[in-house]
């Protein structure tokens, strides 16, 4: 029996956005809507404090949704420098082999990259910094293909869905930027092991992650944390009851 | 509303400049023979229609809209006419990949005229042979292992260029209903070229290498694309993040740096490779 980790505020309704998407998709409206959403999402007081039973919360404004981040390139991080201490890994074909050595790079280097600039952020203050968390992939048979692949599988695409579903928020643009720079190289991830893990060719932008209009996953931070907890993954308890929604 | 209108006094110098000597254009086509590289001349000749991309609309958002749109409307037109070719072999997973990409840029086409509404933008008249350069359709006689080979390395560039552009438009997007919908198809945009990338390293039989796995290395375009298609890749060999220089503050080198991150374009730039292929 695994518990879920992660805890998640999941009071908000993540339904009527995608429904109404395309009525919003009215230029007419495009200022007012606009200009709430901006207000609505200007009130960053960016406190990322440890509640008082010491478990890290993410914290609000643009600082929880890059402690948010950076929680979920951990999360690819550590699965990865998993993948590569595997036996799978070691007997992979060439291109298997390149491929997931490669993501591991880029994953550790997203990783990185959230710890120096939220560190930077916050001014060197480490109590708004996500702390390092532990990962228990025990469910994981990192001996196997299939088990591999298909995790890898998830996470990626897991990954398009938080950036695409988490750039709403984001009020400073130069982060936005940022996460556009990531998620593009995620999806090209995400490509790349539907490529070689399923039989499909069509796979890589499969009618399972893109729409009848074309668009990929988006998912709010809710629901990514609530299906990341669900795995079991993440030992480190952390909640994120600040992060911005609609 | 004209696309006319919307492009004017095209300004090409970056690509024009580019142009450079035929041997180096040779060069890159490597393994695939004389017979290709004679095919390859780069974009960016004279033919070139010397028109410029000019927000018609006050509105940033609209503007970022309709160039998508343009963009849109070059790929979805492409990949139709190139299922319509039989250059791809009947029944391959080329085939089928072109398939399905075509369905997606087809389908952003019909979302963004809805959204923009009385905002949306004609499509332009294409060119993809850019005056008689390129042959990837095989409709002048250029037989189909070149224009397989040339519509691999198009398909290639559009993709690339689509992930930068949309990243390149994503703060003009900011605080508007039209970004999540905006950020979705760009990262169909990025699963496409990854996908393009890896088709077009099998069917050319390339090495194993770190052009042929589905991201950008530096600012390679990768082994047989031409050299006039460099302007997709000018930039992406940045290291530096959010003022990290993540080569530094990693263990890893700029070639893995560097493909971790993929990099913006601006509207100019994407109108600039975008006009090459449109002639009114």
């Amino acid at each position: 029996m695994k518990k879920i980790p992660v805890k998640v505020n999941l009071q908000e309704s993540v339904n009527g956005k995608s429904n109404s998407r395309r009525q919003f998709l009215k230029v007419g409206s495009l200022a007012v809507v606009g200009t709430s959403l901006l207000l609505s999402c200007n009130n960053d007081d960016d406190n990322g404090m440890p509640d008082p039973d010491g478990v890290f919360d993410l914290g609000s404004g643009d600082l929880g949704i890059l402690n948010y981040a950076y929680a979920l390139e951990q999360l690819e991080a550590a699965f990865y420098t998993s993948v590569l201490d595997g036996s799978y890994w070691m007997s992979a074909s060439a291109e298997e082999k390149l491929i997931l050595e490669d993501l591991y790079k880029h994953e550790v280097i997203h990783r990185e990259f959230f710890k120096a600039a939220i560190t930077a952020a916050v001014n060197g203050d480490s109590s708004k910094v996500l702390p390092e968390l532990e990962f228990d992939f025990s469910s994981v048979n990192f001996s196997d293909r299939g088990s591999v692949l298909g995790t890898a599988k998830v996470l990626e695409d897991t990954g398009v869905a938080a950036y695409n579903g988490a750039g709403t928020y984001i009020t400073t643009p130069d982060y936005l930027v940022i996460a556009g720079k990531i998620v593009s190289v995620e999806a090209r991830h995400a490509a790349a092991i539907r490529s070689i893990y399923m039989d499909d060719p069509k796979a890589f932008a499969g009618d399972d992650v893109v729409d009848a209009n074309g668009l990929d996953l988006a998912k709010p931070p809710s629901e990514i944390l609530s299906a990341v907890g669900a795995t079991g993954f993440i030992k480190t308890e952390f909640t994120a009851n600040q992060l911005p929604e609609d | 509303m004209e696309i006319i209108k919307f492009l004017e006094s095209f300004t090409s110098d970056n690509l024009m400049a580019k142009t450079s000597s035929r041997r180096d254009v040779f060069g890159t086509f490597g393994e695939l023979g004389k017979k290709a590289a004679l095919a390859a001349i780069p974009f960016g000749l004279a033919v070139a229609p010397k028109k410029t991309f000019a927000f018609q609309d006050q509105n940033a958002a609209i503007g970022a809209l309709q160039l998508a749109l343009t963009l849109e409307y070059l790929e979805a037109e492409f990949y139709i006419k190139a299922l319509e070719s039989g250059v791809l072999p009947a029944g391959s997973d080329a085939e089928a990949i072109y398939e399905q990409i075509s369905k997606h840029e087809s389908a952003h086409v019909s979302f963004l005229i809805d959204g923009l509404g009385d905002n949306a933008v004609d499509s332009p008249t294409f060119d993809f042979t850019v005056g008689g350069t390129f042959d990837p359709f095989n409709e002048n006689g250029t037989g189909q292992e070149v224009a397989y080979a040339q519509l691999l390395a198009l398909a290639q560039a559009f993709e690339d260029t689509g992930v930068r552009a949309y990243k390149g438009q994503a703060g003009n997007l900011m605080g508007t209903p039209f970004l999540t919908p905006a950020l979705q198809i760009h990262s169909v945009e990025a699963r496409h070229a990854s996908e393009i990338r890896r088709l077009r390293a099998h069917v050319m039989d390339m090495d194993l290498n770190q052009n042929a796995l589905g991201w950008i290395t530096m600012n390679n375009r990768g082994p047989g694309m031409p050299e006039a298609t460099q302007a997709v890749y000018d930039g992406e060999e940045n290291v530096t993040q959010g003022g990290v220089n993540l080569v530094n503050a990693t263990e890893f080198t700029n070639v893995a740096v560097s493909q971790s991150y993929d990099e913006p374009m601006d509207g100019d730039t994407a109108a600039t490779i975008a006009g090459l292929f449109i002639v009114s």
